[in-house]
């Protein structure tokens, strides 16, 4: 009675199989990251150093160090993070709790997932046209990272959304039974279980924000520039910038300085991500249902 | 000289006998020809009833009957709901809810429990503080003193006292239902409206969540909204039978239990041969 008819072993043998094929799948998709990271780590390893990192660039950038361009991208990371951040959440919680469900916020709905498809180069000329000349921030880093907001907001939106949506409705319901308001339940049940997801938006933000290149290529990146920015005003050298043109635009560049941009590049990402990534385990440890 | 003291005893009798015609003594709520409908769709139609002070107030009937409804636009939650249209007048202590402005203020003073236990994501102690906090009290001393208070009242007390920071939500589901009940308490509600509390409840925990309604009966009114009909017996002194988004009839509940009724098919229900 419990031995294994032909069909069941059949069935077992696809599951096996499936199991097999999907987890090559898996690892299939983590080689190329391995691959990038063994790379840079190996090629550009070598021109990592105190002076690489805290040293201005000489020699028509064919020596010295990149530290102008590491101020610079968490300049415009900061400066595109307060503006995103607020904003998105905020857009996200009134779309989310407050707005009724017309065609107006289908609309905006609609709106902040075309925004998300724009390519970047077109927000590069919309951060020319709108914050370099109409509102005259000139080239700068608050023309950059308005730029650079504007582009990643959709991000934030969507991600602090869902992460509110995942808020089980009955939570809700019981708080305005007590004669809560939609802002003290907000504020009090929802946003409290929403954090993390809304932290996954910022991370993702972050990661964005500090890999991008032509965005900022118009409004505020210099290409050489070996002086600390001053104020949101000045203009700035960037990392994404810096690589692109040590790799392309400069003749004579060691090899080793382009894999070490990348590598310090790809490791401020990391080091953002994983601080997000451990505050949002610290929420998830308390998560409540 | 008999018939001359008869007549002075019913002269006696008179000014209260009268006053009781005059001013009949006020409903707690009371419920004039509502009507509720869901984007055009019919959920309930023409209730009538009155709910006095102190009672236990049983409503009964099959499920899609109206009775959730019919709590949800006594404490206006229909404003949460754009397809819910309610028509018709709720007057609560005399006011009539469907114009009240402060309708956060109305709710505040309505305790709602509902089928499932709703332990919020947040400490026990948090739970039953919330109330008290949305309403702007913020002394440590005095809401201790409420969550201690309620929650012994909701017959939960013993059993949390030592792990009130540990999370409302992992409570058990019987624990989590008189949780429910301590956080409703801790409104000072004036009217409890239970629904269906015990669907998720284990049958020990359901009784002694009934030994709290009978305590409770003394200072508040309460709804009981139940699919048990034994359970309207055992704790409601008058009963409305719902039935397909009607109100069949509204009466005593012994004596509906017993038979007396003016529609076969309370009989019927009470009875169990449908529904």
């Amino acid at each position: 009675m419990f031995a294994a008819t032909h069909l069941n072993v059949q069935n077992m043998r696809r599951q096996s199989l499936v199991q097999i094929l999907f987890m090559l799948m898996t690892a299939i998709l983590i080689l190329p990251v391995l691959i990038i990271l063994a790379t840079l780590i190996y090629k550009g390893g070598p021109a990592i150093s105190f002076e690489f990192l805290f040293s201005d660039p000489r020699d028509g950038m064919t020596a010295g160090g990149i530290f102008p361009a590491l101020v610079g991208t968490v300049w415009l990371v900061a400066v595109a993070l307060l503006v995103s951040v607020p904003l998105g959440v905020a857009a996200a919680i009134y779309l989310s709790e407050f707005a009724p469900q017309n065609w107006f916020t289908r609309i905006i709905n609609l709106a902040i997932i075309n925004l998300a498809g724009v390519p970047s180069i077109v927000h590069a000329l919309f951060g020319v046209g709108a914050f370099v000349l109409f509102f005259g921030f000139g080239t700068s880093i608050l023309a950059a990272a308005l730029t650079l907001a504007i582009m990643t907001l959709p991000v934030v939106i969507v991600a602090t959304r869902e992460s509110l949506q995942a808020v089980p409705l009955a939570f809700r319901e019981a708080c305005w039974n007590m004669g809560a308001t939609r802002w003290q339940t907000i504020h009090r049940v929802v946003l409290p279980n929403a954090v993390s997801g809304i932290l996954t938006g910022v991370i993702l933000e972050v990661s964005r924000t500090t890999g991008e290149t032509a965005p900022i290529m118009f409004t505020g990146a210099a290409f050489f520039l070996p002086f600390l920015p001053e104020s949101v005003f000045d203009q700035t050298m960037a990392l994404s910038l810096h690589l692109f043109v040590v790799s392309t635009q400069v003749p004579g560049v060691p090899d080793e300085m382009p894999y070490g941009v990348a590598l310090v590049l790809i490791g401020m990402v990391l080091a953002m991500n994983s601080v997000s990534i451990a505050f949002r385990m610290y929420l998830r440890g308390k998560k409540k249902w | 000289m008999v018939e001359a003291l008869r007549e002075i005893a019913i002269d006696a009798d008179m000014p209260s006998r009268l006053a009781q015609v005059t001013e009949p003594a006020q409903a707690k709520l009371e419920v004039r020809n509502l009507s509720i409908a869901y984007g055009g769709t019919p959920a309930l139609v023409g209730v009538n009833l009155e709910i006095q002070e102190n009672e236990i107030f049983g409503i009964i009937g099959p499920a899609n009957s109206g009775k959730t409804s019919f709590l949800k636009a006594l404490n206006r939650m229909d404003m949460f709901n754009s397809d819910m249209q309610v028509s018709g007048e709720v007057f609560f202590n005399g006011r009539n809810v469907r114009q009240w402005r402060n309708v956060y203020a109305l709710r505040s003073r309505i305790g709602v429990v509902f089928p499932l236990p709703v332990g919020l994501p947040m400490t026990v102690y948090d739970n039953v503080a919330l109330a008290p906090r949305l309403s702007g009290i913020t002394n440590k001393a005095e809401l201790n003193e409420i969550v201690e208070r309620c929650l012994s009242r909701a017959a939960l007390w013993d059993e949390v006292k030592d792990r009130l920071n540990s999370l409302g939500s992992l409570l058990s589901g019987g624990q989590q239902q008189r949780l429910t009940i301590a956080r409703a308490l801790s409104q000072e509600p004036d009217l409890l409206m239970l629904d269906e509390f015990s669907i998720a409840v284990d049958p020990v925990t359901t009784m002694r969540i009934e030994d709290v309604l009978k305590e409770l009966r003394k200072e508040m009114t309460i709804i009981l909204v139940t699919n048990l009909t034994q359970q309207a017996r055992r704790l409601a002194d008058r009963t409305a039978f719902f039935l397909s988004g009607s109100c069949v009839e509204v009466g005593d509940t012994e004596a509906l239990f017993t038979g007396q009724v003016e529609d076969t098919r309370t009989a019927d229900y009470i009875a169990g041969r449908f529904g």
